[in-house]
């Protein structure tokens, strides 16, 4: 497993937040985080990633512990993609080389420059190399921030919500790019959602929160609609559409 | 890991980082010539050739060396390294506040200043008329004042320091503590203004007026010395302030510590603009615009950004000061009265002129 998550437990102002998670993530996966919203998805994310501190448990990239690494040592295990992101004036050449902070010494390297390059081409984004990132669209943008994500070399990487606020084209885009670069290289990558049918799609794996702990977690194919009805409280139909499971909510809980 | 080796390096991009690059030297090439002409230009003109002799130690008339070495080449330094240090702090303000209207005065140091030097007026005793001069009011203890103005100029930042270490170094704390205790100086400044008399009044206006003339040879070494640190500080944390432009959570997951990058950029901000404040009083507009001129041109990349703003600075309070010697010669206006009357409409033009190329 690339990626463990022992026993979280973190609290704000006194409110245990997350109660205790343990998850596992292996090679080449992709792990669907879901829940109602201010269950706790972005604040375990930024919890694997450090920047927040659990009360007890511990976080094994690598079966490394994160929590004892330099700030630096994280950024180059995991890659994270926030939920906004700011855009200034800069071309998306130079915010993807921004990624490559956590390996540069005082100069840019040749071998840097390469790995931008390589990552826009991956994303489809060599042609807009030059254009600036403040007049770029949404959908564009947020590949920018995977793109620079990328190139941190991570072995993990975090993504809170990657296709909020994205027209549904982007987002099949977007999930779909994700998807190919955690398979191709052997990546693994933990993603909160909020469309189920997305999540489905393009994870392998899920994880449903409830009440701050884990309510069940799963392949892809082991999903019921109790277990969607339990965590949203909104009866659903699972249906199956050439091979893919399709969360129907009933028209009586409409 | 290492996925993305089979990259180019387009050539689109070099050639890009080239002109921005042609930028940088035009500016360091415009700087060294409005220094020339800073020198060159006032009420005794000096050929060109003479200062640039004079810059390598071979002046040949000892009356141009005189008026060089002890007036012009200090003043014109005085103003290089201000607008320098004033531009950059400015630069690195804007990045560590997240805020466009940040800029070295942003945490309350021009108001400190002036509190500073009129408690040192009023209560040392500091001012006093001079009818034989062109400025009419002088400073009997320039470095009391100073000294007091930096004192308050410090004050203000460690109180800020403090706040931000018990809050937390977010970008609403300190610009709203620096707006609360702006005012709190300024409330003080004219506190004392009400009770001083006409001669202490105007030794605390004129105090406030930005000007180089008050820059000797320690003062310019002093200033130089600073600068060149500050500047050095902010250039070394270019890609920490890129990664915070990028928001505070991209730049925490790129191994920034974000806070201690804020503490300390504010920190050295406020140092630079302390010591330059003190010694030559408010030079206001070129730390909040001069980084606004050159985003316009050359983008927000601090990589270009820093050094772009820190030479426009220089050129901008260069090209003021060569303005305030010649425009009502042989008298010579303090050179913060000129900077936005150059600056204002420079920026103007950029604003309104369709962003991009």
């Amino acid at each position: 497993m690339i990626l463990n998550v022992r026993d979280i437990r973190i609290g704000y102002n006194g409110r245990l937040v997350l109660q205790g998670l343990d998850f596992a993530v292996d090679r080449g996966q992709v792990l669907a985080i879901l829940g109602p919203n201010g269950v706790g998805k972005t604040t375990l994310l930024r919890c694997i990633n450090a920047m927040l501190k659990p009360r007890t448990g511990a976080v094994l990239v690598e079966y490394a512990d994160v929590f004892r690494m330099h700030a630096g040592e994280i950024a180059k295990r995991l890659g994270y993609v926030a939920q906004r992101n700011e855009a200034g004036r800069m071309t998306a050449f130079d915010a993807v080389l921004l990624g490559r902070k956590p390996h540069m010494r005082w100069k840019i390297s040749e071998a840097d420059l390469r790995k931008v390059d390589a990552a826009l081409k991956q994303l489809g984004l060599d042609h807009l190399a030059l254009r600036h990132i403040d007049a770029m669209s949404g959908g564009e943008l947020q590949k920018v921030c995977i793109a620079r994500a990328l190139v941190q070399e991570p072995s993990v990487l975090l993504l809170d919500e990657p296709t909020s606020s994205l027209d549904l084209k982007n987002q099949l885009e977007i999930l779909r790019t994700i998807r190919h670069v955690v398979h191709e290289h052997k990546l693994a990558a933990v993603m909160t959602m909020h469309d189920l049918n997305m999540a489905f799609r393009f994870s392998d794996a899920f994880v449903f929160i409830k009440d701050g702990r884990i309510f069940c977690c799963g392949q892809n194919t082991e999903l019921t609609p109790d277990m969607v009805q339990e965590v949203y409280g909104v009866p659903v139909d699972i249906l199956r559409h050439q091979g893919q499971a399709v969360v129907v909510p009933q028209m009586a809980g409409c | 890991m290492s996925h993305f080796d089979h990259g180019q390096i387009p050539s689109e991009y070099t050639a890009y980082i080239g002109r921005k690059a042609v930028f940088l030297g035009g500016l360091t090439l415009l700087t060294g010539v409005l220094l020339v002409m800073a020198v060159s230009l006032g009420a005794v003109r000096i050929p060109a050739w003479d200062v640039v002799q004079a810059f390598f130690g071979q002046g040949e008339d000892p009356r141009f060396a005189v008026i060089i070495r002890n007036i012009r080449l200090p003043h014109a330094l005085a103003g290089l390294f201000a607008g320098a240090g004033l531009a950059a702090a400015g630069a690195a303000m804007q990045s560590i506040l997240r805020n466009p209207l940040g800029s070295p005065f942003t945490l309350g140091i021009s108001q400190a200043g002036a509190f500073g030097a009129a408690f040192s007026v009023m209560l040392l005793g500091t001012g006093t008329m001079q009818s034989s001069q062109v400025g009419a009011v002088s400073i009997i203890n320039p470095y009391l004042t100073t000294l007091s103005a930096f004192a308050a100029c410090m004050a203000t930042s460690l109180i800020i320091i403090a706040i931000a270490r018990i809050r937390g170094a977010s970008p609403e704390v300190m610009v709203l503590s620096g707006v609360a205790l702006g005012s709190l100086f300024s409330a003080g400044t004219m506190f004392l203004q009400y009770f001083a008399d006409d001669v202490q009044l105007a030794a605390m206006v004129f105090w406030t007026f930005g000007d180089v003339g008050r820059a000797g040879w320690p003062e310019v070494w002093f200033m130089a010395v600073v600068v060149t640190a500050a500047v050095l500080f902010f250039v070394f944390n270019r890609w920490n302030y890129n990664a915070i432009d990028a928001g505070d959570e991209t730049a925490k997951a790129l191994g920034v510590r974000v806070e201690l990058v804020r503490l300390a950029g504010m920190v050295v901000a406020s140092l630079v603009t302390a010591v330059i404040v003190s010694f030559l009083g408010i030079i206001g507009f070129v730390g909040l615009v001069c980084p606004h001129i050159v985003r316009r041109i050359i983008g927000d990349d601090h990589r270009f950004l820093l050094p772009a703003s820190t030479l426009t600075g220089a050129c901008l309070l260069l090209t003021a000061d060569i303005a305030a010697r010649l425009m009502f010669a042989p008298r010579v206006l303090p050179v913060a009265i000129l900077t936005a009357f150059f600056g204002a409409p420079t920026f103007l033009y950029l604003l309104i002129r369709r962003r991009g190329r």
